[in-house]
């Protein structure tokens, strides 16, 4: 039996509002932005929903403060305005602020990458990872699936400190038919390789498992989903790398900016794995092109056949 | 703490006088923002308008005081020592290694709720804390702290809105009304006209009163508390930055001049 894939939003949004009515402790704040499962929280609980306007900066600090209260808050708004529009906000009374105080925000960004395709760079996102890792103390989750997001869900509700959910606001296929990924460990291991592993997040799973599978026999790469950008557990991600030469690193951001590449240059650093690294992400700057989200991907370097010709090089780069 | 009894003037003196002690000792303390704020804590603090517990800073029965005027906060070292919140030996290691009273105020600091120093995020938050305190059902209220030069972050204005557009009649702004930001005076730099007219403009209950009349102040802060009618309210407070200090009162660059130790000295020397 297969599942229908879902909006992530609206999986994740299904999850809060079954939960809302056994905890009273659960309130929701959206910058006016919507979907048809929120529509089920803002009939239901309206008393523990509030819709703070087209008003990213005021949406952390009433967070903030009801977090302070006590309440479990979901903030809900696209995702560059989320974390770019109210980043100040995010830093003192999120990241700092949970330092001194038990509080509990989730920030769920809808629009990873290029998610929102024919709306352009304003409502695209590019630079979320870069910035929600900055933080030391935020826990940042990417999920590549619906399953996975719904799953976040627990970890929101039981675990405090700030937190940013980078959602993909198209349907992906879903990858996790059976079970979610393993949260703890924050990542999950998609296929083992021989000399080289794709390490990929979000949206870009996608592309490195169709990468991965047209390789063929002759150079068998791995492939690992990363979920948990900023808190996977680093020894069993070490131990799944030892025997590969090369790690490519895949993301819906600007490479060479401080993303998911720059958290591996480090990570293979401290670790001292002998492992080169490859890191695939949007090349150049702005762009104002349309197209679909794949013509738009192969424009700057991450659609499957960039993809495909770059690992490939690599690969021949290694043995040599 | 008795407030009919307590001499609330010479309360103010001696915390004024305190303040400008632990400026002495700690001058990268922001002095002239602080002694605006003087009687408008006192009065918050000795005159029975916040219900709060120094054994106990974020016990659920306190009434909420966010100080969004961060650096401009000095004078409440002096007063929270001085009600038990912490030792007032902390009040000698002001600005020093191992302590925990810094130049700009943080909450590690007991009675100090959020953080700030970084302007313009206290009214948002409290404004938080207000809509969450009466979806708890709580008859607890929220005071701001906020002065009138961080007014010009945008972020208290969607504040001022959504807690209109709330009724949040728990919610209480105070501000320290003295017309200078850091290089010289709001009305020069970008003016607010009539802060009263544009927060009743915002849906706000205003009021007005001299800030350095400690009485009138408390007075203020009384019917403020006292009035609940679903809107949310502010107390505009006109005060004179760096008040009492010659050289220093009034003076467009108040924020960052320091007055010299010599003439501290001469102004503690002076009987209370």
């Amino acid at each position: 039996m297969t599942t229908k894939p879902l909006p992530m939003r609206d999986v994740l949004l299904d999850r809060i509002w079954q939960a809302m009515g056994q905890d009273a402790k659960i309130f929701f704040v959206s910058a006016d932005f919507g979907s048809p499962i929120l529509d089920k929280i803002r009939a239901d609980f309206p008393s523990r929903f509030v819709n703070v306007g087209i008003a990213e900066q005021n949406l952390i600090n009433v967070s903030a403060g009801l977090a302070l209260e006590g309440f479990t808050v979901f903030a809900y708004a696209i995702a560059p305005f989320i974390t770019m529009r109210c980043y100040e906000q995010i830093r003192v009374s999120l990241a700092l602020l949970s330092e001194v105080r038990p509080i509990n925000v989730n920030l769920i960004g809808v629009g990873a990458g290029y998610s929102y395709v024919v709306s352009g760079p304003t409502h695209q996102c590019y630079e979320d990872l870069t910035l929600m890792r900055a933080m030391p103390n935020f826990q940042v989750f990417s999920p590549a699936d619906h399953v996975t997001a719904g799953a976040l869900f627990e970890r929101c509700v039981s675990a405090t400190g700030p937190k940013y959910l980078r959602f993909d606001a198209q349907v992906l296929p879903v990858i996790y038919e059976q079970t979610a990924p393993d949260l703890r460990l924050g990542f999950h291991v998609h296929r083992r390789g021989e000399r080289v592993c794709l390490l990929a997040t979000g949206y870009m799973l996608h592309t490195a498992l169709r990468v991965a599978a047209q390789q063929g026999s002759e150079h068998d790469v791995g492939v690992i989903d990363l979920v948990d950008i900023a808190r996977f557990d680093e020894d069993r991600l070490a131990d799944e790398l030892a025997g590969y030469q090369g790690l490519v690193s895949l993301e819906e951001g600007f490479s060479g900016r401080g993303g998911v590449d720059a958290m591996l240059f480090d990570f293979l650093a401290r670790r001292k794995l002998p492992l080169t690294l490859l890191n695939l992400g949007v090349n150049g700057g702005y762009r104002f092109e349309l197209g679909t989200r794949a013509e738009l991907h192969e424009q700057v370097g991450i659609g499957p056949e960039a993809v495909q010709r770059r690992v490939a090089a690599f690969i021949q780069s290694l043995s040599h | 703490m008795n407030s009919e009894t307590l001499d609330l003037r010479a309360k103010a003196h001696w915390v004024w006088r305190e303040t400008l002690a632990i400026h002495r000792r700690a001058p990268e303390t922001r002095l002239a923002s602080s002694l605006s704020a003087v009687e408008i804590f006192v009065a918050l603090y000795y005159g029975g308008v916040l219900r709060f517990d120094a054994s106990q800073p974020l016990a659920a029965h306190r009434d909420r005081c966010v100080i969004s005027k961060g650096h401009g906060s000095i004078c409440m070292y002096p007063i929270l020592a001085d009600l038990g919140f912490f030792s007032k030996d902390e009040l000698l290691r002001v600005c020093h290694s191992g302590g925990f009273l810094g130049g700009i105020p943080d909450p590690v600091i007991p009675g100090y709720e959020t953080v700030n120093g970084s302007l313009g995020h206290g009214l948002g938050v409290a404004t938080g804390m207000a809509l969450g305190l009466k979806r708890l059902d709580s008859d607890r209220q929220v005071f701001v702290v906020s002065g009138d030069g961080e007014l010009h972050e945008g972020a208290n204005w969607e504040a001022a809105m959504f807690a209109s557009q709330h009724r949040l009649d728990n919610l209480n702004l105070v501000i320290d009304d003295n017309g200078i930001s850091m290089l010289g005076y709001t009305d020069d730099i970008v003016s607010h006209h009539s802060l009263s007219e544009r927060l009743t403009a915002f849906g706000w209950d205003c009021r007005r009163v001299d800030g350095h009349d400690v009485l009138a102040v408390q007075a203020g802060l009384l019917e403020m508390k006292a009035t609940a009618a679903g809107k949310p309210k502010a107390l505009i407070a006109k005060t004179l930055k760096g008040r009492g200090v010659p050289g220093l009162e009034n003076a467009p660059l108040s924020h960052i001049l320091n007055p010299k130790p010599e003439l501290i000295d001469s102004l503690l020397e002076q009987l209370p």
